[in-house]
C-alpha cells in the first residue's frame, strides 16, 4: 500500500510539472499593440529543411528591420513572429492558425515548401487574411484562393527555361538528356516533370531518369546508370545541399557532362562543397550576385553585416516577399485582409532582389529567369530569359 | 534469458477492482459510455470553436486523432506485449484509402470535389463511410503485417513493422498527380488510376475538409469504448496474458498466434480510421513522409509514457505530448530540446508510465469500493 | 563490365560503413538488450567533430581547409580520427551514465524512448547556430586524391576506365583493421569475455566478480568511438556534410540496425556480414532494377530474411526456458 500510495504521489508532482510548464507558457498573450502592425512567418526552423527556414527567416528579418529603421508603416513599427513548423504539414496548419487567430497577424509570409504552403494556404484562405510565399513553385498555391500570393518563379516556367537553355544555347545544343530528381520534394517532382515536356517538345530525348531522396549522399548508382547511356546534359533539379555531392561524385566517376539545374542551386555553399566539380555547370536562377544594380549589391552587404554569411536564393526571395507586403501596406489605408490583398495584386514592376516582380492575375511573380555558371566555385552571368 | 522486469504482481484487473465494472448484464450500463462519448463530441463540436476560438479546437482536433492512434497502438504494444513501431504506415495507408474515396468519390457522385453538405450531410456520411474503408484497408495490411510476429518477436518484430512504415512512405512518393479536373476524371477510363493519382511526393492535396471536432470525437469514443471493453473481456485478457508470459498462456490453451494477430488488426483498424481523419482535416496534407518512422515514434513514445496497457494513461500522454509542443512555441527553437528533455526526465522519474498498467479510475479504487459496498 | 566492377567498389566501400556503425547497435544490444536509437547521432557528432576540429587544425597547420591541392600530412586524419573517436568515446559514456544507468532494471520500452529522447536532444542541440549550425558544411580534404589503381574494360565499342580511389582504400582498410580489433578484444581478451559474460546473463555475470556497470559503461565507449569512426570516413568519403538534423541520418542508422538484425543481431560477426549484405543489395538494385525504391529493397530483403531465418543469418536460435 505504501507503494502505490507514493506511487500515486509521483505521478501527482509529475503532472504538476507538466501543468507548471504549459501554464507558464500558454498564458503569455501575444495581442497586437496599437502601434504595432503584426505580420507571421511559418516555415522549417528545425528539422531536415531548417536551412532554408532559417534562411528565409534572415532575410524577412532583414527587411523587417529595414522597414522599421526607416519609420515603419505609416509611423508603425512592423513586428514578425516567427513560428516553426518542423517540416510537417500538420504543424504548418496549426502555425498558420495560431498566427491568425491568437496573434491576430494582418499577413503571413511563408513557406519553403509547395506541401507545407499548400497545408498553410487554405488556413489563410478561409480567414482572408493574404499568405505570400517567397519559394513555393508548384502552381497548385496560388489556386488556392484570391488571397494566396508569390513572389518566385512556377515550375512550368523554370522547366521551360532550363529545357530552352539546353536545347538552344550555343556550345550545349544538347539532344540527350539525363534527369536526377530529388523524389522526397515536390520541388523535385514538379520541376523534372516540366523540364521533360519542354524538353522533349522541343525534340529532345531523356535518355535516363534516376531519383534519389534529399539528403542522400551516395549517387554512385545513378550516376553510373546515366554514364552508361552517355547524355549531352544532366538534369539536377534539387537543392543545393544535394547538388553538391552529385558533382563530386559525378567527378570522381568521370561523368563529363554539364550539369543543369534551377534555382534551388543558388547558394554560395554549392561552390563551397562541390570546388571544382561544378565548374562549367549551369543555373536558373532569380538574379545574379553579379548584377551591379544597388539593391541587389546592398542587400548582399547588409545582410552579410547581419547574419555574417552571403544570402542563398531563399533568403533573397524572403527579403523580396516581406519588402513586396510592405509596399503594398504603404500603398493601402486599411490592413483589412481583402484590401490588401487587392493592393498586392497590383504590385507593378517592383524592384526586387531577385528581379523587376510583378504580381499576374493568377498571383504568380512574372519576372525574368536569368542563367547562371559556375566559374571556379561561383556563379557568373550568361543570359537572361524573358517570361 | 531475462525478460522485461515488470510482470508485477499486480496484474488483476478483475472487474471487482477496476472502477468500471459493467458485465453485470444491464444493456443501458454498457452502452452508457459510448452514448455519454457521442454526447460529449456533438457538445464539442458546437462549443469549443466558439469558446476558445480555432486555434485551440485545432489541438484538440490533433490530441483526439493522436489519442486514437495511441490508444490503438497500446493494445498491440501494451497489452499484448508485441513491439510494433510501424503504426504511421496504417495510418498513411487508411488516411490515403480514404482519400480517393472521398476525392474522387465527390467527383463521381456530385461532379466536384468540394465539401458537399452541412453538419451530418451526404458529403460528411461519405467520409465517416471512407474513413471506414480506410481503418478496413489498413485492417487488412495489419493482418499481412501480423503475420511475421508469429515467428518473430520482440526487437526482430519491431524492426519489421518499422520496414513496412518505410516502405509504405517510398511506395507514396512514386504515385502520380492528383487528378482536379472532375470532367476529365468521369470521362478518362481505369488507366488514370495507376498510378494512382494521389499527389506522390507533394502529398494528397485538394481533399475536401469534414474532420471536425464531433467526427474525431466519435471515433475516439468509440476506439476507447473498444479498447477498454477488449481490456475487460476475455479476448483481452487472453492478450495480455500473451504479453505476461507467452508459455505459460499457451500452456493454459490460449492461442497465441491468433492473439497477436487480432491485436494488430484491430489497432491497424483504428489507426486506419485515424488515418483518414488526420487526411480530411483542415490545414493538413497527407504526403508520404507521414508513414515514416518519426510519426511512427511519436506514437510509441505516448503508449510509453501513457503505461503499458492502461487505456486512460495512454488517453492523457496522448493529449499532453500533442500539446506540449504548441505550449513550448514561446521557446522558439528551443522547443524540441525542452521538449526532449522533459521526454528523458519523464521517462528516469516515472519508468512505468502515468498510471503503470492501472487506469486512472484505480487511483480512486479504494475510494470506489466503500462506495459500493455502502450502496446496497 | 565496367559498371559492375564499379558497383561493386562502391558496395565494398559503403559495407564497411554499415558494418562499423552495426557493430555498436549490436554491442549495445547483445548487453542490455535494447535498440540504442541515439547511436546514429553519435555518428552525426563524430561527422561533425571530425569536421570542426580539421576546420579548426588545418589553418594552424597553414594549410587552407578548402583547398585540395595541398592536402596536408596524412598523420593530421590520424590525429582527427583518433580524436573525434575519443571524444565521442566520453559523450557515450557521458550518455549512459545520466540516461540509461538510472533505467537498468526498468522496461527496455523506456530505455528505447529515453534513448529516442536522447536522440532527439542531440539532433537538436547540434543544429543550433552556436554548436554545429543548420547549414550543410563542406569537410576539408584531409586525404589527398590519389588514385590507387585505373581498370580499363571495353565494352565492345568504347573503353570504360573504373578507378580506385585512395578514399575507397582507406575505408576498406581502416574499417577492416578496427573490426579486427574489436574482434581480437571481443573473443581474446578477459575484457571480451567479461562482455560475453555480461550479455549472457548479467546477474550471474555480477555474482561472479565481474563489474557489470564498468563493463556496460566500456561498451558504450566502444561502440561511441566505432561510431565515431564511421563517421569521419563518411564524411571523408561524402565531403558535402548534412546537417546534423536532417533525417538522413536517422535513415542511415536506421539501416545499420537493419544490417545488424539481418546478421543476427547480438553477434559481432553477423554485424559484419550484414552491412555488406545490405549495401550489395541497395547498390545492385538502385543500379540493375531502379533507383527509386532504393530503401524499399533493404527493407523487403530485412522481412525476407527474417520470415526465412527469424534470428538472422548468423543468430543462434532463440530457446526460452521455461
Amino acid at each position: 500500500m505504501a507503494k502505490s500510495l507514493n506511487a500515486r504521489i509521483h505521478s501527482m508532482v509529475w503532472m504538476a510539472v507538466i501543468s507548471a510548464v504549459v501554464g507558464l507558457s500558454g498564458c503569455q498573450q501575444n495581442g497586437g499593440d496599437a502601434d504595432e502592425i503584426l505580420i507571421g512567418h511559418f516555415g522549417s526552423l528545425t528539422g531536415s529543411e531548417a536551412t532554408f527556414g532559417k534562411s528565409t527567416d534572415n532575410g524577412i528579418i532583414l527587411a523587417v528591420e529595414e522597414i522599421n529603421a526607416t519609420g515603419g508603416i505609416r509611423g508603425k513599427k512592423v513586428r514578425l513572429i516567427t513560428y516553426d513548423d518542423k517540416g510537417e504539414a500538420r504543424e504548418a496548419g496549426t502555425a498558420v492558425t495560431r498566427l491568425i487567430t491568437k496573434d491576430q497577424v494582418v499577413a503571413v509570409l511563408g513557406e519553403v515548401a509547395s506541401g507545407l504552403s499548400l497545408a498553410g494556404a487554405p488556413v489563410c484562405q478561409e480567414n482572408g487574411i493574404p499568405m505570400i510565399s517567397p519559394s513555393s513553385t508548384n502552381p497548385k498555391v496560388t489556386q488556392v484562393g484570391d488571397m494566396i500570393f508569390r513572389v518566385c518563379f512556377i515550375d512550368p516556367f523554370q522547366g521551360s527555361v532550363c529545357a530552352k537553355f539546353a536545347r538552344e544555347h550555343e556550345g550545349l545544343k544538347a539532344a540527350k538528356a539525363a534527369i536526377l530528381t530529388d523524389q522526397a520534394s515536390p520541388y523535385s517532382v514538379g520541376l523534372q516533370e516540366e523540364f521533360e515536356k519542354a524538353f522533349v517538345a522541343l525534340g529532345g530525348t531523356v535518355v535516363s531518369k534516376q531519383t534519389y531522396q534529399g539528403g542522400d549522399q551516395d549517387f554512385s548508382a545513378q550516376l553510373t546508370a546515366i554514364r552508361g547511356e552517355a547524355p549531352d546534359i544532366l538534369f539536377v533539379p534539387g537543392y543545393y545541399t544535394d547538388v553538391g555531392n552529385i558533382a563530386l561524385q559525378a567527378e570522381k566517376l568521370q561523368l563529363k557532362v554539364p550539369m543543369l539545374g534551377g534555382d534551388g542551386w543558388d547558394s554560395s555553399k554549392l561552390g563551397e562543397i562541390a570546388g571544382k566539380a561544378i565548374d562549367g555547370c549551369f543555373y536558373s536562377n532569380h538574379y545574379s550576385h553579379e548584377d551591379p544594380n544597388p539593391r541587389v549589391q546592398e542587400f548582399i552587404r547588409k545582410y552579410n553585416e547581419k547574419h555574417s554569411q552571403t544570402p542563398d536564393g531563399l533568403a533573397a526571395l524572403g527579403y523580396d516577399a516581406a519588402r513586396i507586403l510592405f509596399e503594398a501596406m504603404k500603398r493601402t489605408e486599411s490592413l483589412k485582409g481583402a484590401d490588401l490583398a487587392a493592393e498586392l495584386s497590383k504590385t507593378k514592376d517592383f524592384d526586387g532582389v531577385t528581379g523587376k516582380i510583378s504580381i499576374n492575375e493568377e498571383r504568380n511573380a512574372v519576372k525574368p529567369a536569368v542563367i547562371l555558371q559556375m566559374k571556379d566555385g561561383k556563379p557568373s552571368y550568361v543570359s537572361t530569359i524573358q517570361p | 534469458m531475462p525478460r522485461d522486469s515488470t510482470q508485477s504482481p499486480q496484474t488483476r484487473l478483475t472487474p471487482a477492482n477496476s472502477g468500471f465494472s459493467g458485465t453485470t448484464g444491464n444493456a443501458w450500463y454498457g452502452l452508457f459510455p459510448l452514448v455519454a462519448g457521442l454526447a460529449m463530441a456533438t457538445a464539442l463540436q458546437f462549443i469549443l470553436p466558439g469558446a476558445a476560438g480555432p486555434y485551440y479546437s485545432r489541438i484538440v482536433i490533433d490530441a483526439g486523432i493522436a489519442i486514437v492512434l495511441a490508444v490503438s497502438l497500446n493494445i498491440v504494444n501494451g497489452m499484448t506485449g508485441q513491439f510494433s513501431i510501424g503504426h504511421a504506415g496504417f495510418m498513411a495507408l487508411g488516411g490515403y484509402t480514404a482519400g480517393i474515396l472521398t476525392h474522387y468519390g465527390s467527383m463521381l457522385l456530385w461532379g466536384s470535389a468540394g465539401r458537399h453538405g452541412g453538419f451530418l450531410g451526404s458529403g460528411e456520411l461519405l467520409f465517416a463511410a471512407s474513413c471506414l474503408a480506410g481503418g478496413l484497408i489498413s485492417a487488412v495490411a495489419g493482418y499481412v503485417v501480423g503475420l511475421p510476429s508469429l515467428r518473430l518477436r520482440g526487437d526482430y518484430l519491431a524492426i519489421v513493422t518499422l520496414g513496412f512504415g518505410e516502405i509504405m512512405r517510398v511506395i507514396l512518393q512514386q504515385t502520380g498527380r492528383v487528378i482536379d479536373d472532375a470532367e476529365k476524371f468521369r470521362s478518362g477510363g481505369l488507366s488514370q488510376l495507376i498510378p494512382p493519382p494521389v499527389g506522390g511526393a507533394v502529398g494528397f492535396d485538394g481533399l475536401p475538409k469534414y474532420t471536425s471536432l464531433f467526427w474525431v470525437y466519435s471515433l475516439v469514443t468509440v476506439t476507447v469504448v473498444v479498447a477498454y471493453r477488449l481490456k475487460v473481456s476475455s479476448p483481452g485478457r487472453a492478450m495480455i496474458s500473451v504479453r505476461e508470459d507467452e508459455i505459460a498462456a499457451q500452456a493454459m490453451g490460449v492461442d497465441i498466434a491468433r492473439q497477436k494477430v487480432m491485436a494488430f488488426v484491430i489497432a491497424a483498424f483504428f489507426a486506419g480510421a485515424a488515418g483518414g481523419m488526420f487526411a480530411h482535416e483542415s490545414g493538413v496534407i497527407i504526403s508520404p513522409r507521414d508513414a515514416g518512422f518519426q510519426r511512427s515514434f511519436d506514437y510509441v513514445i505516448m503508449t510509453v509514457l501513457g503505461g503499458r496497457g492502461s487505456i486512460s494513461g495512454v488517453l492523457i500522454a496522448a493529449a499532453v505530448l500533442t500539446a506540449l509542443p504548441e505550449m513550448l512555441r514561446d521557446f522558439e527553437q528551443y522547443r524540441l530540446i525542452v521538449y526532449a528533455l522533459l521526454l528523458i526526465m519523464m521517462m528516469l522519474v516515472r519508468p512505468q508510465g502515468l498510471f503503470g498498467i492501472h487506469e486512472i479510475w484505480d487511483l480512486f479504487a479504494p475510494f470506489l469500493r466503500r462506495q459500493q459496498k455502502a450502496a446496497p | 563490365m565496367a559498371d559492375l566492377v564499379q558497383t561493386l567498389i562502391t558496395a565494398l566501400a559503403i559495407g564497411s560503413l554499415y558494418a562499423l556503425i552495426a557493430l555498436g547497435y549490436t554491442m549495445v544490444y547483445g548487453i542490455l538488450k535494447f535498440i540504442n536509437f541515439a547511436h546514429s547521432d553519435i555518428v552525426v557528432l563524430g561527422a561533425w567533430i571530425s569536421y570542426t576540429l580539421s576546420s579548426k587544425l588545418l589553418p594552424r597547420l597553414g594549410l587552407d581547409p578548402h583547398n585540395p591541392v595541398t592536402p596536408p600530412p596524412i598523420w593530421v586524419a590520424a590525429v582527427v580520427l583518433i580524436l573525434s573517436m575519443i571524444i565521442c568515446g566520453l559523450i557515450g559514456f557521458v550518455i549512459e551514465r545520466l540516461a540509461y544507468k538510472p533505467l537498468r532494471r526498468a522496461p527496455r520500452l523506456n530505455v528505447l524512448i529515453t534513448a529516442i529522447g536522447v536522440s532527439l536532444l542531440l539532433q537538436n542541440l547540434g543544429q543550433l547556430n552556436f554548436m554545429f549550425g543548420a547549414s550543410p558544411q563542406k569537410m576539408p580534404a584531409l586525404l589527398p586524391g590519389w588514385e590507387i589503381a585505373t581498370l580499363t574494360f571495353s565494352d565492345g565499342e568504347s573503353a570504360r576506365s573504373v578507378v580506385i580511389n585512395l578514399v575507397d582504400t582507406v575505408i576498406f582498410a581502416t574499417s577492416a583493421t578496427l573490426m579486427l580489433l574489436l574482434q581480437y578484444l571481443v573473443f581474446r581478451t578477459k575484457l571480451g569475455t567479461a562482455m560475453r559474460a555480461v550479455s549472457f546473463n548479467p546477474d550471474n555475470a555480477a555474482l561472479l566478480g565481474i563489474p557489470v556497470d564498468r563493463v556496460v559503461s566500456f561498451t558504450f565507449v566502444l561502440g561511441s568511438a566505432l561510431a565515431a569512426a564511421a563517421g569521419f570516413l563518411y564524411v571523408m568519403k561524402y565531403p558535402g556534410m548534412n546537417q546534423p538534423a536532417h533525417t538522413i541520418w536517422v535513415l542511415l542508422g536506421l539501416k545499420a540496425f537493419v544490417a545488424a538484425v539481418i546478421g543476427g543481431i547480438g553477434n559481432v560477426r553477423g554485424a559484419v556480414l550484414g552491412g555488406f549484405v545490405i549495401a550489395f543489395v541497395e547498390q545492385f538494385g538502385a543500379f540493375y532494377i531502379s533507383s527509386n525504391y532504393r530503401d524499399v529493397y533493404v527493407f523487403a530483403l530485412l522481412i525476407v530474411i527474417l520470415l526465412v531465418r527469424p534470428t538472422g543469418l548468423l543468430g543462434s536460435p532463440l530457446r526460452e526456458k521455461v
